[in-house]
């Protein structure tokens, strides 16, 4: 049957153009990708044909020049991810059938990532991330002398989650975060912080936690979940990143904003029942930290005039004592 | 350390210079053989870059799903490991290098536990094993079943660690031959367009399969043979080509691979019929007989109407939606998005696929070639450690012990090698491969595409070269070849951009994947005897007084490939009758 691809190309300056109707520009904050032009594509494909399927057909039987990577076709190696329809997809493991929408699909490189050419874009960001995480082994020593390390099949199945992720970068590709800034290390590189950190055979385990709680760690996640959605192996990097979050403060790197947010949260929970809004934010940044709290206070003073302000005095809710039983029962560290 | 790994292109690092010197070793291909060597050359002393024309985790090692082999358990020995491998080989493997890999293969697994593989382990604490094909003992250690992507990322992260210079996205289009030793290689950089000489005293060649010459096949759709194809180019034969391997269980239509380890977990192969019909053709070993037999056993079913739309049925329901989901997912997820079918409650079709190669570059167990300076290991050698029909889960162990063997002999030999060519040989040298490359560029668009050509290749090696041959088959075969080689000199580069020009690259590759095919063809004309994955109709015995040995082909210039022969080398397992 018939299926309409819509293909997003890009050339770089001083190279042959590629023909289409120019788009517009992304809206931020991917402002700064190219626009890029648009061409549509007819290609003949049967039911069950994958988006990849109707790219491969287009380079090889109408247009030669159309840049695309991809190797292994049944999402394994990792190469073919990109934007179908706005979103983050493995193409060779998206049916047409399912992406088609008013009778076209739309496919390009994701505007969060910097482009080299038509659906190829530079994993350059991704692979520093995941260098940036020291990925790999550091050995507790003694390492065991012409004999495996002895651990727990739990132990390792615990780590096959990430060890499944194929590095496309889809996560990336979509993570809010990362869009409003470049340094956040990311859903992958932080899964695959985890899946070290979290080996019984590493030694560095304080030390990653230590890194990983710094700016741009674990605690610059922002709960989008849009890495759980768009990952196609199951990795869900965000679950990696919250057992990150809770090997870190059991370990005891409590501070910095993160866990102070997260504090404030259980314990406006725990002594009142509900969130007080007016407290969370100075108890976020630390309630002696005088000049970030002095730089909060334009944000507070337009929640005001927009009558967002949370009420000045903030009631519990009735019975609290009931949820201080909760949390003395989960135990913990606000018990 | 660098960054130098995390970066895609290099171009800043040459300062506009076409000729880069100083490594010792370069390592063609970022997979498990390729990462294996560059470590071992760099522990020992050697500069070292990889140059890979992907990224090293797209690497196809990545795809080997079942498992890794190696003697460790008690009841098992690495004789008894070698011997499974030979009777699987069809005798045709040197029986002094499968002693090397089976006996140092239980070092190489500890040794990658240490790394960090997150092998399963048994209720112990210790590694765990899994069953798998031609195997007398389970003896296939394993994770879920992705166990190649898990070495693959290992070894990966230890090439990050190593600090190790990578090139990714750098295809080869030639070696750097002087005086009849290999010297460097010439590399397109995909990302600006230029052609790059990286001079070494030796080159390791690591690239993998040709597994895309058929369609279909389970490779992934960079397995060319590239690699092959230039160290053949170079004046290294190539050997025991005609031995393509079928894997019984690939997936109808797409064709992807099914792993073995379902079966090993203890799946069914039925026909038509519901009947488990192994047990007629290996009564022993039945599903898990080696897979030459398996294949051969599904194509009669098939050919005796016992089919199914031209596939038989892998049948996983009995082991339960535990094994299945927890053993098995990636498998249970392919069936789901291709065939839109849930191994838990339907058998899956499958039908015997192209899936390797047990030839390639003829090595010795230290991985050099007859060529001085150039080492290959891994799918694109042949040591030959597979001979006639490889067992599955020795291919990564392959990877691993004979990459390693070599990038300790490659970083030992470059000690020997005083000085480079001149910076005038080689501009000389890459001013000729520019003006090669540039002539693709400019044909007339008018001529074939190589996507068309491609897929001329793939059916025809599939009809005639596949699971059953014959005189005339393959005679039409290589005439076919032949002719495509005609064809491919008016082949086309319609894209004239210098960024990322896919059209180039293919058009090379095919020039190697017609290399690959010849001397597939040639092979097996010219072995009149069935053993292992050639099964000649015409000649449907084993020959041991005319064939116990390897044939080599050699590319000469100007005529017809050499063929030659060189014995098996037999140590304590005299050739026997084979039966599972």
């Amino acid at each position: 049957m018939e299926w309409t691809v819509v293909v997003g190309r890009y050339s770089p300056p001083g190279e042959p153009q590629p023909k289409g109707e120019r788009g517009a520009p992304f809206a931020a904050p991917y402002e700064k990708a190219p626009p890029k032009t648009y061409q549509t594509f007819k290609v003949d494909l049967p039911e069950h044909a994958m988006v990849l399927d109707a790219l491969i057909a287009v380079r090889e039987y109408q247009d030669e020049s159309l840049a695309v990577r991809c190797a292994c076709r049944s999402a394994i190696c990792g190469s073919c991810a990109m934007w179908v329809n706005g979103h983050a997809r493995l193409v060779c493991t998206s049916k047409l059938r399912e992406h088609t929408v008013d009778g076209k699909v739309t496919v390009e490189a994701p505007p969060s990532m910097p482009i080299v050419r038509d659906l190829v874009c530079d994993m350059t960001p991704f692979w520093k991330k995941n260098y940036s995480v020291t990925p790999w082994l550091e050995n507790k020593q003694p390492i065991p002398q012409g004999e495996e390390y002895r651990v727990p099949n739990a132990a390792m199945e615990e780590l096959i989650q990430e060890v499944s992720c194929i590095s496309c970068g889809a996560c990336l590709m979509d993570c809010e975060s990362f869009a409003v800034n470049a340094d956040f290390m990311g859903p992958a590189a932080l899964a695959k912080a985890y899946r070290y950190t979290a080996d019984p055979r590493d030694a560095q385990t304080t030390d990653r936690l230590d890194t990983y709680s710094k700016p741009s760690g674990v605690w610059d996640c922002t709960h989008c979940y849009e890495c759980v959605q768009q990952c196609p192996k199951g990795v869900a990097p965000l679950e990696q990143i919250l057992k990150l979050r809770k090997m870190a403060v059991d370990a005891g790197f409590t501070h910095n904003a993160g866990t102070r947010h997260a504090d404030a949260f259980a314990e406006s929970v725990r002594d009142s029942g509900r969130l007080n809004e007016l407290t969370l934010m100075p108890k976020s940044l630390g309630l002696f930290n005088i000049p970030a709290q002095l730089q909060s206070l334009p944000a507070a003073f337009n929640l005001l005039r927009a009558g967002k302000l949370p009420p000045l005095i903030h009631h519990a809710i009735p019975h609290v004592e009931r949820i201080k039983n909760i949390f003395k029962k989960i135990g913990g560290r606000f018990k | 350390m660098s960054e130098g790994n995390a970066k895609s292109t290099d171009s800043d690092d040459r300062n506009g210079k076409s000729v880069i010197v100083d490594y010792d070793v370069i390592v063609l291909g970022a997979g498990l053989a390729g990462m294996r060597a560059a470590l071992e050359a760099a522990r020992n002393g050697a500069s070292v870059a990889v140059l890979s024309k992907v990224h090293p985790v797209r690497s196809h090692s990545g795809a080997a799903q079942g498992g890794i082999n190696a003697a460790i358990g008690e009841g098992d020995s690495w004789e008894i490991h070698a011997l499974d491998t030979i009777k699987g080989s069809d005798y045709l493997a040197d029986q002094d290098a499968v002693e090397i890999m089976c006996s140092e293969a239980p070092s190489d697994i500890i040794e990658l536990e240490h790394m960090g593989v997150i092998f399963y382990r048994a209720p112990d604490g210790k590694l765990g094993t899994r069953a798998f094909g031609g195997a007398s003992k389970a003896r296939t250690y394993f994770v879920g079943d992705i166990t190649g992507q898990a070495l693959l990322y290992t070894l990966y992260d230890q090439l990050l660690k190593s600090g190790v210079k990578v090139y990714e996205e750098w295809f080869a289009t030639s070696l750097f031959m002087v005086g009849g030793e290999c010297r460097g290689v010439v590399a397109l950089d995909m990302m600006n367009g230029d052609l790059v000489m990286l001079r070494a005293k030796a080159v390791f060649v690591a690239s993998g399969g040709m597994g895309r010459v058929y369609e279909p096949s389970t490779n992934a759709l960079i397995c060319t043979g590239d690699g092959i194809a230039l160290a053949y180019r170079a004046g290294a034969p190539v050997m025991d080509m005609e031995m393509v391997q079928y894997h019984p269980t690939t997936l109808k239509g797409s064709g992807f691979l099914m792993t073995e380890a379902a079966r090993g977990e203890g799946a069914y192969l039925l026909n038509s019929l519901g009947e488990r019909f192994m047990e007629k053709y290996a009564p022993n070993m039945k599903e898990l007989a080696s897979r030459d037999v398996v294949s051969r056993a599904e194509w009669q079913e098939i050919a005796a109407g016992r089919g199914i739309d031209g596939c038989v049925l892998l049948d996983l329901r009995h082991l339960g939606p535990d094994v299945i989901l927890k053993k098995l997912p990636q498998i249970h997820e392919m069936a789901l998005d291709f065939l839109s079918i849930d191994m838990i409650e339907q058998p899956v079709p499958v039908r015997p696929g192209m899936h390797y190669i047990m030839g390639g570059v003829k090595t010795d167990s230290d991985a050099r070639s007859p060529v001085p300076g150039l080492y290959a290991a891994g799918e694109c050698a042949c040591v030959s450690v597979h001979g006639g029909n490889r067992l599955g889960a020795n291919s990564l162990l392959d990877t691993l012990v004979f990459g390693r063997r070599g990038g300790r002999s490659a970083a030992s030999y470059v000690k020997s090698v005083t000085s480079l060519p001149s910076d005038a040989a080689g501009e000389q040298f890459l001013a000729a491969e520019q003006k090669r490359v540039q002539g693709f560029m400019d044909r007339p668009t008018t001529g074939e595409t190589h996507a068309k050509l491609r897929l001329e290749l793939g059916t025809l090696m599939d009809e005639k070269v596949g699971v059953y041959r014959d005189e005339s088959g393959l005679q039409q075969a290589l005439a076919g070849v032949r002719d495509l080689q005609k064809r491919y000199d008016t082949v086309a580069v319609r894209d004239k951009g210098r960024i990322y020009n896919q059209a180039l690259t293919f058009a090379l590759e095919l020039g190697y994947m017609l290399d690959c095919a010849e001397t597939t063809i040639m092979s097996a004309l010219e072995r009149k005897e069935s053993r292992g994955a050639q099964s000649r109709t015409d000649y449907a015995q084993r020959d041991d007084a005319n064939w116990l040995k390897h044939i080599l082909v050699t590319k000469r210039d100007g005529q017809a490939p050499a063929i030659s022969y060189v014995p098996v080398t037999i140590t304590k397992w005299p050739p026997q009758e084979r039966k599972y």
